[in-house]
């Protein structure tokens, strides 16, 4: 459950990360601040995981230390909160998806990334609200209404921009080549989903696949955009085998907890 | 007969400006009220919009998850605040897109503090102290401005903007009750955006060209010099409670004066800033246009598809 919590945080909060690098740099105001709001909910919900994790993680210390053994982390003294875990873990402690960590490239890169990953936690949101875990479906009840507006608005976007011009299409193509090798790891299971749809807390990935391509070929349809043919899929992530760019984005963002141990901010 | 005609109209307005009754946009108004407001609001929107980076600066490294999440909603509420102040600017006769490329080609000026770097995490809690403060300072008056759409906007951005500075004041609450190298990091980055805070109240009364005009306009309603000196007494017993200094040797109460005195403000350095340079000017003005040409084509995008949905749109009624 623990490893499960922190995996749907390291999501949220690292796609959040991302977007939040258009603040400021949107293509226009309005643009700007629907990307800035994205990035605040899937922070805010990130931060709703992170609580959840770091009270399972008080409650039984001694049964993660195979999940969590960087050495800024464990010089934590007494309890653990939510920063310890976004800010002090190393890499490969992270259990995101690779889909969420890439650089947030062009305005196609960005939507594309959110129009996939929206539709996967729509999905998954979805069945987590009748959970077993009260607490997960909790979040996840609250998170769904976010989602929901964010399929929503990326989805108006990849049809905005698969039928807007010459070139909004070109760049849509461009990036569904780049990161479709990174879709199949949404539906392939990680040990701990497989465990956590044994105890029944949440259904085997691999059971959203066939939606999940479903919707997508909807809104691509509408957008004149191809599914590219099935092919090599990257994946690694949830195990903590991460790309190069995760690094960058740890180091950016983590550099002032971890050049001050045990600051209050 | 026209001349008389003008005269006439002129002092009908004059005479509504002097019984508070707020001027909006159908009413007649003399061209040089028109361009002065123009000039003022659109230099207030670029001001928030350039104001964003600075800050922007900080996002990918604040220090906590809830600093990273207020600091986002702080910038995109100076982006809506932009988006209202533009709109205002719009209804005396001027496009966004005007505005924007002003801007970016230097006629338009905005808020010289922004040409500073944010070097430090201190230095974003200081900016919602002082810099928002300032801002505070000189907009507040601005909700009863003669013009209606100019101080309806400023209601809402003057609620938003002292919902900032409060923030900015915890972070540095925070930090002054932290570590020796936290309240070293707090006390530098008040060192350095103190005197370009008070410089935002602009040149003092007897070099501020527009001032007795803007007055008169009530666009208006304190000068520069009283402003600063509120600012001044108010920050001189705040910073008292970071436990922390003004770096300025000068400043001290005058009973006499009911307010505090304060050292020489050096005014070669606020006309260098002015004039292109500060040490961020010209990154400031580069981020705005990479971001305005790269979206060039998605705003590009946006608006072939709209012309194609309604053209397949009023195909389908025909």
């Amino acid at each position: 459950m623990f490893h499960l919590t922190l995996h749907l945080a390291d999501d949220a909060l690292i796609l959040g990360h991302r977007n939040s690098e258009w603040t400021g740099h949107g293509p226009n105001l309005e643009q700007d601040i629907a990307i800035s709001n994205i990035a605040l909910d899937q922070i805010g919900q990130a931060r709703n995981f992170y609580q959840y994790a770091a009270e399972l993680y008080n409650a039984n210390k001694d049964a993660y230390t195979n999940i969590i053994s960087s050495p800024a982390f464990l010089q934590v003294i007494g309890s653990i909160d939510e920063d310890d875990l976004a800010y002090l873990r190393d890499a490969m402690e992270f259990r995101n998806h690779l889909l969420v960590e890439l650089n947030k490239g062009d305005w196609a890169v960005t939507i594309t990334r959110q129009f996939f990953m929206s539709l996967y936690q729509q999905l998954l949101y979805t069945d987590l609200q009748y959970s077993a875990d009260k607490r997960l479906a909790a979040i996840a009840e609250k998170s769904l209404k976010e989602v929901n507006y964010h399929v929503r608005w990326s989805g108006e976007w990849v049809i905005r921009l698969g039928d807007g011009t010459e070139e909004s299409h070109h760049r849509m193509e461009t990036a569904i080549d780049q990161l479709w090798p990174y879709v199949g790891e949404l539906f392939i299971p990680a040990d701990f989903q497989l465990e956590a749809a044994a105890s029944g807390l949440l259904k085997n990935p691999e059971y959203y696949r066939e939606p999940w391509l479903e919707k997508t070929r909807a809104a691509f349809e509408q957008a004149g955009l191809m599914i590219p043919a099935p092919n090599w899929y990257q994946k690694g992530g949830k195990q903590g085998i991460h790309t190069e760019h995760l690094g960058y984005l740890l180091a950016e963002m983590q550099y002032l907890q971890r050049s001050h141990p045990g600051a209050q901010w | 007969m026209e001349k008389q005609a003008t005269i006439n109209l002129e002092q009908q307005f004059q005479d509504r400006v002097d019984q508070d009754i707020r001027i909006e946009p159908k009413d007649w108004m003399p061209d040089k009220y028109r361009q002065t407001l123009i000039r003022q609001i659109s230099q207030h929107a670029h001001s928030e919009i350039v104001g964003m980076l600075p800050e922007g600066n900080w996002i990918t490294r604040a220090p906590s998850l809830r600093r990273k999440a207020t600091l986002i909603a702080k910038v995109q509420d100076e982006a809506g605040h932009g988006l209202y102040l533009y709109s205002a600017a719009e209804t005396l006769g001027i496009s966004r897109a005007e505005m924007i490329d002003q801007l970016h080609t230097g006629k338009a000026k905005y808020s010289s503090i922004f040409n500073y770097p944010t070097l430090t995490w201190a230095d974003i809690g200081t900016i919602g102290w002082l810099v928002d403060g300032a801002a505070i300072m000189n907009q507040v008056p601005l909700c009863r401005t003669s013009y209606g759409p100019y101080a309806r906007a400023m209601v809402r951005i003057c609620k938003e903007e002292s919902f900032h500075q409060r923030q900015g004041f915890e972070i540095l609450l925070t930090l002054s009750r932290g570590s020796e190298a936290q309240k070293a990091m707090c006390q530098d980055a008040i060192n350095r955006w103190w005197w370009p805070s008070i410089m935002m109240f602009g040149p003092a009364d007897d070099a501020s060209p527009h001032t007795a005009q803007s007055m008169k306009w009530k666009i208006k309603r304190f000068t520069n010099d009283e402003l600063r000196q509120k600012f001044v007494d108010i920050c001189a017993d705040q910073v008292k409670i970071l436990g922390m200094e003004l770096p300025d040797p000068e400043l001290k109460w005058n009973a006499e004066r009911g307010h505090y005195d304060f050292g020489k403000i050096n005014w070669e350095e606020f006309w260098q800033v002015i004039s292109g340079n500060g040490p961020c000017n010209k990154e400031r003005i580069a981020a705005r246009v990479k971001a305005h040409e790269e979206g060039a084509w998605v705003r590009e995008a946006a608006t072939a598809f709209a012309t194609k949905r309604a053209q397949k749109q009023s195909a389908a009624v025909a």
